[in-house]
């Protein structure tokens, strides 16, 4: 059997600011590093609650981005009598026409402003996006100047309250609702009627895209795969779900600059727990030389040493997870580099993230700790005895 | 004729510091036998802890042999001799060197550890020892709660707690009072009578290597013949 964990333990309890600086350290280390995979996680999160699985997005041949894409509505009737298309409350086909298009709006944090997409759908697209309700005020009034917006965009723009006008296009628009997306896209956006939007855009004619419900899986195939073959249409066809998939890597350069910044505070953290397992192994000379003369052997004094390092280590990886929990469901957004807008989130700060800053902070702890913990083993009885 | 546990024959420890030689021990040959108490007495640097510490394998000699109970230290490895160390020597320092962060009965159970005992057994060994050097009452004290008196009386129980054959002390009174060194040499003559323990032990003051029953001196690294002690001695 080997030295009791809780001498490793209370060592480190007894030594108590040294021990929180250092915890302190990696724990800011980790912070960083799990606020960049919260980020992520929470872009991830959003974009795959985006889209039921049976939803197509249809945009012309070639365009890639709903915003490229240009639709007639002569398209548009060819396409909704089209097999395998699911019916609405209604009993017409579920395919819904939109206009996209976007919009520059300020925010104290961006007096400048940032790019916001404007979707005009008709009432049925709503439908399509389930998941999605107004949440607070009504929905816009086909025919009138209104507007509902994601309510992502109504939590950070003070011109997207219920009650105030935002100007773009011909003139201004009146906010009567918010829409709740759940973690969803809709979030991002704001909707307003179709036939308004693509006569105040002047693209009456020259609509975006088309979103549409498949029947069900098999329909969903077929469409995907005989649609773009048909040379009238000229269209693409996508799921959903995969279009705004592509849009995670929109995260990448946050991602990467986050993961740089952690990386060298990690070095950075290590070396201070070098530094700490050093200083204690320095300290305790005496008692190391006589837990050898009571009968430990080398590896015993290796091993105490090691997980005084990670239990510090560990600590550390639980202030870095205490430090970043704040930001659990706090909503921020990032731009798109498919959409060209900003895409609303929330962070998410999971549990598994967690446990992987924690194993994050008890790497750290095992590379500063195993040169100082080999040192301590390494050390002559009497050499140790004599140091005090 | 009793057996003989310790035997050294020209055991030698030179030290080589900045090119310059320095002989600790030259050439001693000792027997101890079972049940005596030495006292090893000498001058500042004569090598008393030097016999000392090779005695319970704590250093490799540079030269010579020495057998503890019959086994032959030389050819043991490091992990052998710790093991070896753990059942066989209790060593007592001039400084007691408990473990600051444990209680006196966590200090006592730790070389336990290394047995094969279960915790409860563990527990009742520390507790019965601790309560033969008659801190049963102080157990769960940590050493900075415990007199100096008290800290070496918990350092003895941590040394006979795994019965060990020899119990090896180096100045065990050099940082007590009168009254706490009689206590701690009192309980070393109780563990050498009533126990049968061999115990050799290293110190400066003539009063109490009274406690032992044989005293032996070293000189310059000499150990000298039985009953010989030098000349100019007392007036140190
Ligand atoms: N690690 C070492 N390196 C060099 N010389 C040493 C070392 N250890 C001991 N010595 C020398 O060996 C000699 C004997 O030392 P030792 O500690 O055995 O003396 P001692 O009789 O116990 O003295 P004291 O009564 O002061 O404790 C001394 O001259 C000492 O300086
Ligand atoms: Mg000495």
């Amino acid at each position: 059997m080997a030295i009791p964990i809780s001498y490793s333990f209370r060592n480190l309890l007894a030594r108590r600011t040294t021990s929180l600086m250092t915890a302190l350290g990696i724990g800011l280390t980790v912070a960083v590093l799990l606020a960049v995979s919260a980020l992520a996680q929470g872009l991830r999160t959003s974009l795959e609650a985006s889209g039921h699985p049976l939803n197509l997005l249809v945009t012309r041949k070639g365009s890639n981005a709903e915003l490229y894409s240009s639709f007639t509505n002569e398209a548009f009737q060819a396409l909704k009598f089209k097999p395998g298309i699911a019916k609405d409350s209604k009993g017409d086909p579920a395919a819904s026409l939109e206009l996209i298009t976007v919009i520059v709006m300020e925010s104290p944090e961006n007096p400048s402003g940032i790019n916001i997409s404007v979707r005009g759908i008709e009432p049925r697209g709503l439908e399509i996006r389930d998941g999605a309700r107004v949440s607070e005020g009504r929905m816009f009034t086909p025919g009138r100047r209104e507007v509902v917006v994601g309510k992502g965009v109504a939590g950070r723009y003070p011109l997207a309250r219920i009650g105030s006008r935002i100007p773009f296009g011909r003139g201004e628009w009146e906010v009567v609702g918010v829409l709740d997306g759940g973690r969803g896209m809709a979030n991002s956006e704001i909707f307003c009627d179709l036939r308004q939007l693509a006569s105040d855009q002047n693209r009456d004619n020259g609509l975006s895209s088309v979103l549409l419900r498949a029947a069900d899986e098999s329909s969903a195939q077929a469409l995907i795969n005989d649609l773009p073959n048909d040379r009238r249409l000229n269209i693409d066809v996508v799921r959903e779900k995969d279009y705004h998939a592509q849009q995670t890597q929109s995260a990448t350069p946050i991602r990467a600059v986050g993961t740089f910044v952690a990386l060298i505070m990690a070095i950075g953290s290590c070396f201070a727990a070098m530094n700490t397992m050093y200083a204690a192994v320095a300290r305790r000379s005496a008692e190391i030389g006589t837990l050898r003369v009571l009968g430990f052997p080398r590896r015993s004094i290796l091993l105490s040493f090691f997980l005084e390092s990670i239990f510090l280590s560990i600590l550390g990886g639980i202030i870095g997870c205490l430090l970043v929990l704040p930001l659990n469901n706090v909503n921020t957004a990032i731009g798109s580099f498919v959409t060209f807008s900003e895409i609303s989130f929330d962070f998410h700060v999971s549990p598994k993230i967690m446990l992987y800053g924690v194993l994050f902070a008890m790497f750290m702890g095992a590379v500063g700790g195993l040169l100082p913990a080999a040192s301590a083993a390494r050390k002559q009885i009497l050499t140790a005895l004599r140091q005090v | 004729m009793s057996d003989i546990v310790i035997q050294t024959r020209g055991l030698s420890k030179e030290y080589v510091r900045d090119e310059f030689k320095v002989v600790a021990l030259a050439d001693a040959s000792i027997a101890i036998a079972k049940g005596e108490f030495v006292a090893l007495m000498g001058p500042s640097g004569s090598g008393k802890s030097t016999l000392l510490h090779l005695i319970a394998a704590m250093d490799r000699p540079s030269s010579g042999e020495i057998a503890v109970l019959g086994q032959n230290l030389n050819t043991l490895s490091d992990s052998e001799i710790a093991r070896w160390r753990n059942a066989h020597i209790g060593f007592v320092f001039q400084s007691f060197n408990l473990l600051p962060v444990l209680t006196a009965l966590e200090n006592v159970e730790l070389p336990l550890k290394l047995t094969k005992l279960g915790k409860s057994e563990r527990m009742a060994h520390a507790r019965k020892a601790l309560e033969l050097v008659g801190l049963g009452d102080r157990m769960n004290h940590t050493p900075r709660q415990l007199s100096g008196g008290q800290e070496q009386r918990v350092a003895l129980a941590r040394a006979i707690v795994t019965d060990p054959d020899q119990i090896l002390a180096d100045e065990p009174t050099g940082n007590l009072d009168a009254a706490s060194a009689r206590d701690v040499l009192s309980l070393l003559g109780r563990l050498n009578r009533e126990f049968g323990k061999t115990i050799v032990m290293v110190t400066h003051d003539p009063h109490s290597a009274k406690a032992a029953s044989k005293i032996r001196y070293l000189d310059k690294g000499a150990l000298l013949p039985e009953g010989q002690n030098p000349e100019d001695w007392e007036i140190r």
